[in-house]
């Protein structure tokens, strides 16, 4: 097991007073809520920083804590507490209540320290038979499996306290359908697979949030779908038939004669499934050749003099 | 380490759920219907048709999971009601212009 550092979560040091703990809490928390930040490991984030504050906002268990943390060197691999770490602190039993946080999340370190029966988001629902709490989580996708529809195995890992009084990781996959058409950031309901009820209080729902993996030549706006398409000068002047990529598989496009660079195409009902399906845009892109040899540069200069009367910058009044 | 498989499962896509009464949100939501009501007053959420009394009243799906960031948002973070609903919208504008310089951006 690995010692947490609680004053290194929260930024600050060992002498720091309740206020300063509880002001580091409340500046992290807000740049960490999953709900709130972009940065990819926010959720990690938020629940070592909601650990933390667990035990260093009780004047005890920090007390305790401090005392743990004078015998462990930093670097040193392996911890264990020793068995009467927590004697003469009036904690022992670990059946604490915190309303911050929800103990299920916190870390081995925090459970083998202070017992893993610290209910988060109590409260409102001590009622007997209480419906089981909502999980969420996310779920990351190509944009191929929004079109053609698609599985995915997930493994969720929840501590439960095992037959032994200690808490054990316990982890379930499960095989999801990601139905066709589904947009980014929407979420799929699995209707009893949260946590589960107490007494004959039914099991909570649990919600994936879908994240589309980045692609590397589409962009998606709900149910459109953009492609950025490289053509030749030839192409862009004389019109062609080209051979696009979808994500639904390859299609022929006809870009019309004098198509300058920038001209936006739609290929309606092409872009994610849907009752109403999204369209598929194309933005053409003229691409140069890197070198000419000496004929096309001659050519190109040919082209120049016939051409000579035609001036883009017309517009602009030079 | 315990490891259960379990059979494919499919749900439905909870925006996509346009008809959700104000009892199912309750229920949804593990909230009262007082706590609803105060999140319509505050414009979280709002009914499809505000003008019919609150047992006729339908709403999109997508305000569950509007509410259940909302209570995240009040919890984890203890702002009160107003706080949570102008966090909600400066969130949309935050994702709005994001998407937007997203479609902007050339690689």
């Amino acid at each position: 097991m690995e010692y947490k550092d609680y004053y290194k979560v929260m930024g600050i040091g060992k002498e720091a007073t309740q206020v300063e703990i509880k002001r580091a809490f409340r500046k992290l928390a807000r740049k960490y809520h999953p709900d709130v930040s972009k940065e990819k490991d926010a959720e990690d984030k938020f629940k070592e920083v909601g650990e933390a504050y667990e035990v260093l906002k009780d004047p005890k268990k920090r007390a305790a804590y401090d005392q743990l943390g004078a015998n462990w060197k930093s670097g040193q691999a392996g911890f264990e507490p020793p068995p009467d770490w927590d004697a003469g602190f009036e904690f022992h039993g670990g059946t604490q209540t915190g309303d911050q946080a929800n103990a299920a999340d916190f870390s081995d370190f925090f459970a083998s320290l202070f017992g893993q029966q610290t209910g988060g988001f109590q409260g409102s629902h001590q009622a007997r038979h209480t419906r089981g709490e909502d999980s969420h989580t996310k779920v990351f996708i190509d944009l191929e499996d929004a079109y053609h529809g698609a599985s995915r195995s997930l493994t969720l890992r929840t501590s439960v306290l095992g037959a032994d009084g200690r808490p054990e990781i316990k982890s379930r996959t499960l095989n999801i359908k990601i139905p066709k058409g589904i947009k980014e950031g929407q979420n799929i309901r699995l209707q009893g697979q949260g946590s589960p009820g107490t007494a004959e209080g039914k099991a909570g729902d649990l919600y994936l949030k879908i994240e589309f993996n980045p692609h590397s030549n589409y962009k998606v706006k709900g149910l459109d779908v953009s492609l950025e398409l490289p053509i030749t000068p030839w192409e862009a002047m004389l019109g062609a038939k080209v051979q696009i990529p979808t994500p639904a598989g390859k299609v022929d496009l006809t870009i019309p004669a004098a198509s300058s660079s920038g001209k936006r195409m739609r290929l309606k009902g092409r872009g994610i499934p849907a009752k109403i399906a999204g369209d598929f845009y194309i933005t053409l892109e003229i691409i140069l050749p890197d070198k000419l040899n000496e004929r096309e540069k001659s050519l190109y200069q040919a082209l120049q003099q016939e051409s000579g009367s035609f001036n883009p910058r017309v517009k602009l009044g030079v | 380490m315990k490891n259960e498989i379990t059979r494919l499962l499919s749900g439905a896509i909870v925006e996509e759920d346009s008809h959700v009464s104000f009892n199912q949100l309750c229920h949804c939501c593990s909230l009262s219907e007082e706590q609803i009501i105060s999140m319509i007053e505050h414009g979280i959420i709002e009914p499809l048709e505000p003008l019919l009394t609150s047992s006729y009243w339908q709403f999109s799906g997508g305000c569950i999971i509007r509410i259940q960031t909302a209570v995240r948002l009040q919890h984890d973070l203890e702002i009160n009601l107003a706080g949570t609903a102008l966090a909600l919208e400066l969130l949309d504008e935050i994702r709005n212009l994001r998407q937007q310089v997203k479609s902007l951006q050339r690689d």
